[in-house]
């Protein structure tokens, strides 16, 4: 028999301790022991990025990691990134210009995003793509996205 | 699943030596993880490296090279600021496995366990005439990294060995390389073909080179004939149809529906000569 494993880590700024298996990835715990249910499963090989997550501000897929590896760790999800009742500049534009459609990828994309802009606050449109391969729509067609991240990012830059 | 978070190697060798079934080393999982989720291969036993210490840490030694952590992340190298001003072909191979998620996780360690010929980020580590610390429940030896990979999804390493440190050479004066792949899309694909080759100036001539291929044998290929081709040349056309030509003889390639026989030995000539093109430019001084 595997033992449980207990952790301790920070998920959006608040301490958390849960137990989980050897086998469960940081996605399982995330959605079905701290019902964090942001984070979506896609493809559970990272490929689609529907789970994307920051750990120690760091993008990662929540389904290729561990729950035993977060001891310590301090993640970020979707959950966290509105103060309150206060969306994100992101959020703001990804309604305004209706950048998803059935919203499964939007959790991954806008955790991706706001990862990018914290660490290039002017990018450019190429650099926006690239940031965001590991992150497939399928209804979109990207452009909405695309120009939803590019306006944020001029937005913020004057805001700051 | 037995999940272990050792402090030391030696103790993580020791764990691998002791166990039973199938064991796995885990450092950025992003072949690992998949592999298990996907029961491709179960480990019984799985040995987490990230809670030694050092394996994070990138650090110039005093004869100018570089010692990196196991679990140096993909994202680290292509974020240091002075790792790929020596090596850019090394770091350019690293950097184009996977989207930028997969890169804050994947380890050149684990990309070299991991055993594939595709793997972008293995044959800037042979051309780089990179050694690994590689310790098991006798102590440590080190090895060339050419010597690791014994077949798609195989390495040399025997039960309870761990590749604990990796070692690049210091890069030295008058030196470039460059790592080219070619695959359909335009990005987070699998190399059908893959080239990298280091070499040296002494002015317009060149001294040294190496040149590895990718993903056109059972495992990634260190080309003697094609550094051959180059040393001693400045690079001329009669010097590139030879590295290209030796490249070739090199390849022993599988058919499939990502490239054919043909196809991918001839794409092998064409990235040798581009590459090296890139790695000469850049021993002379351009970015």
């Amino acid at each position: 028999m595997s033992k449980k494993f207990h952790v301790s880590t920070t998920v959006n700024g608040d301490p958390v301790e849960f137990l989980c298996d050897s086998r469960e990835t940081v996605l399982d715990v995330l959605r079905d022991r701290l019902s964090l249910t942001g984070a979506k499963e896609g493809c559970g090989t990272g490929d689609c990025g529907a789970c994307s997550i920051t750990v120690d501000d760091r993008l990662v897929c929540a389904c290729l990691m561990l729950g035993a590896e977060a001891e310590g760790k301090s993640i970020e999800t979707v959950e966290g990134i509105a103060a309150g009742e206060d969306l994100h500049p992101l959020q703001k534009r990804f309604i305004e210009y209706a950048a998803l459609q059935c919203g499964i990828c939007t959790p991954g994309i806008l955790v991706a995003a706001k990862n990018l802009l914290e660490k290039h606050p002017d990018p450019t449109e190429e650099q926006v793509r690239y940031w965001l391969a590991g992150n497939l729509c399928r209804c979109t067609g990207y452009d909405k996205i695309i120009r939803a991240v590019m306006d944020t990012a001029a937005e913020m830059r004057e805001a700051s | 699943m037995q999940f272990h978070s050792p402090t030391s190697f030696a103790e993580a060798a020791k764990l691998a030596a002791d166990a039973e079934g199938i064991t796995r080393f885990l450092a950025g999982g992003t072949d690992v993880l998949v592999q298990l989720r996907a029961d491709a291969v179960t480990p019984d036993t799985l040995i987490d490296i990230k809670q030694i210490s050092g394996t994070h840490d990138i650090t110039r030694r005093a004869d100018g090279g570089w010692d990196l952590g196991v679990a140096v992340t993909g994202a680290e190298m292509t974020e240091h600021p002075d790792l790929s001003t020596d090596w850019p072909g090394l770091v350019e191979g690293m950097d184009l496995i996977g989207s930028t998620q997969i890169q804050g996780r994947a380890t050149l360690t684990g990309n070299l366990c991991n055993g594939s010929p595709a793997a972008d980020g293995v044959p800037g580590m042979v051309t780089a005439g990179v050694t690994v610390t590689v310790t098991g429940p006798d102590g440590d030896r080190v090895m060339p990294v050419e010597d690791i990979p014994a077949g798609p999804g195989r390495t040399t390493l025997a039960k309870g060995e761990v590749i604990s440190a990796v070692h690049i050479p210091p890069r030295g004066a008058y030196g470039g390389d460059a790592y080219l792949r070619f695959i359909p899309r335009t990005e987070m694909d699998i190399a059908v073909v893959g080239c990298s080759v280091s070499l040296r100036r002494d002015g317009d001539v060149i001294t040294e080179a190496r040149v590895c291929l990718g993903a056109v044998a059972p495992t990634v290929v260190l080309v003697e004939d094609a550094a051959k081709a180059l040393i001693g040349s400045a690079l001329d056309e009669a010097a590139l149809d030879a590295l290209a030509a030796a490249a070739e003889a090199a390849c022993n390639p599988i058919n499939d529906k990502r490239g054919t026989i043909e196809f991918r030995t001839e794409v092998a000539g064409v990235l040798a000569k581009r590459a090296a093109k890139i790695a000469y430019d850049r021993a002379g001084g351009a970015k």
